[in-house]
């Protein structure tokens, strides 16, 4: 088996309140996999996608992406390798401009011009939302949005895309668009989400958090067709796979 | 006011992205005769009026060539005018002194420098409208960041900017459901006000964390970086040249006036 892309070893993460939001979380995802993170609300799924990062720093255990220990000094490689995008597209889209945003990440990373008009128009025709360019992002539906960004993301070219609750807000076919784009990357996939029906059709692996630690892992299909595991953290059995069966 | 008269920030982006001769100036520039025009237009004495109105060419003509309409700016000058209003209206009360003629019914002191205060304001804080609103407050930024200006105050203009459209959409939507729950009585109680203004603020500071969270995910390094950063071209310094070469003309020589002897008497 290929080496982990991204490798969590023994996380724990107390908020300065002496809120236990992680404890003792060991997971490790493979290149191109898609693994779902799913749990109910408070379980600490945000929290795990904020080391991933490097926005928060491990308190005990580890965080490895590529293979390199998460510290202050590798944050910043850290976050060029780890696309981010966040559950309110609203905090993520800041600048006058759809096309200036999705600039803002290849410019920090000091891209010559070329280059960076390059990532631009690619990462914008990769989620089909090129004719938004000169738009100002605020005027966006939020379906739009969240493609945009998407692009912000995938112009920093990352090998790792990490989202929180991408399919929230989504019209049927906003999500329906959604989740093919997710299908088709070939990234690394890590995705905190309630919409379990999405996790059956773009994850192959899922793994169950409650109150901070990891109940479950294994593969979509069999746990979350689980009915007492599901209940018992919260969840339920997604509809789609209840009328799952060969034609 | 309402919060449409805030929300209408947002048109000043729209403005900043035209593409006009004016637009296309260098950031720094325009900032850079922007600064001077207001520091000459403060330095005319007290009592001065008349030399200060030929000074309206600088914003009007900006307004003219880069498409900027009247209504917009106006609507932001009337925000501010309350201000202008209270530092000049005990003028007239303590200054009775006669300092000059219109026809032939005396002006006291008081009412000449209230004037002149108006006229300033209106001056200066067009100006700086019209700077915003025809170089976009992201370049106007960027431009102060690259004159020298130190990342630390850059940034915190950029995100004053910023957080102005998220703080006053936050307070819309809580103003919203306070009236909703209010049983039609327009009365805010004063213990509801002051609780609404610690939850926007702990709002506010929770987004701009959020905000921040996402900046520094795409690599926010403190400095500000734009897509073309327009070189310097033969233009900027011309225009820089051109309005200072007016501005001191004017500063020097009391145009209006002589326009008015020139009109009338046929002679400077």
């Amino acid at each position: 088996m290929n080496p982990p892309v991204v490798e969590v070893r023994d996380l724990s993460y107390a908020y300065p309140d002496g809120t236990k939001a992680l404890q003792g979380i060991s997971l490790a995802v493979g290149p191109g996999e898609a693994v779902a993170l799913v749990g109910a609300n408070g379980a600490g799924k945000s929290t795990l996608l904020l080391h991933l990062n490097g926005y928060l720093m491990p308190a005990a255990g580890a965080v490895l992406i590529g293979g390199t220990p998460l510290t202050r000094e590798t944050a910043a490689a850290v976050r060029r390798a780890v696309g981010m995008v966040f559950q309110d597209p609203d905090d993520q889209l800041f600048m006058p401009t759809v096309a200036e945003d999705v600039a803002f990440g290849p410019l920090n990373a000091g891209l010559t011009p070329d280059e960076v008009e390059r990532r631009v128009t690619k990462a914008l025709e990769r989620v089909g939302k090129s004719h938004l360019r000169e738009r100002p992002p605020y005027k966006l539906s939020a379906g739009e949005k969240r493609a945009v960004a998407i692009a912000t993301v995938l112009a920093m070219a990352p090998d790792v895309l990490v989202m929180d609750e991408p399919s929230s807000n989504l019209d049927p076919r906003g999500r329906r668009r959604l989740i093919e784009q997710l299908r088709s990357f070939g990234h690394t996939r890590i995705i905190a989400t309630h919409d379990l029906e999405l996790v059956v059709e773009v994850c192959s692996r899922v793994i169950v958090l409650d109150g901070g630690r990891l109940v479950a892992e294994g593969p979509a299909t069999v746990l979350l067709n689980d009915e007492a595991l599901m209940l018992a953290h919260g969840l339920e059995r997604p509809h789609i796979l209840r009328h799952l069966h060969p034609h | 006011m309402g919060f449409e008269a805030w929300i209408e920030v947002s048109r000043m982006d729209e403005l900043g992205r035209q593409d006009t001769p004016v637009h296309r100036i260098d950031a720094r520039a325009k900032t850079v005769t922007t600064l001077l025009f207001i520091a000459i237009v403060m330095s005319f004495p007290r009592y001065e009026v008349s030399a200060l109105t030929p000074f309206f060419l600088y914003p009007l003509s900006l307004m003219a060539i880069g498409l900027i309409p009247a209504r917009s700016l106006l609507k932001k000058l009337f925000v501010a005018a309350p201000f202008a209003l209270a530092v000049g209206i005990f003028n007239p009360f303590f200054d009775h002194r006669t300092a000059a003629f219109v026809g032939a019914a005396p002006v006291s002191g008081g009412w000449l420098s209230f004037a002149s205060i108006l006229v300033r304001f209106l001056l200066t804080v067009s100006a700086a409208l019209v700077l915003v609103a025809c170089t976009g407050m992201h370049r106007l930024c960027a431009g102060l960041g690259r004159m020298g200006m130190p990342h630390v105050f850059v940034v915190q203009l950029l995100f004053l900017y910023r957080y102005l459209f998220m703080i006053t959409d936050e307070g819309a939507r809580m103003l919203r459901s306070i009236e909703l729950r209010s049983s039609g009585k327009a009365s805010l109680r004063f213990r509801a006000y002051a609780s609404l203004v610690g939850h926007l603020l702990l709002r506010s500071m929770a987004r701009a964390e959020r905000v921040y969270r996402a900046m520094q995910a795409r690599g926010f390094d403190g400095e500000v970086r734009i897509l073309h950063p327009t070189p310097l071209r033969w233009s900027d310094p011309a225009f820089v040249c051109g309005w200072t070469a007016f501005f001191v003309v004017a500063r020097c020589w009391n145009l209006a006036d002589m326009l008015g002897a020139l009109m009338t008497k046929g002679e400077l």
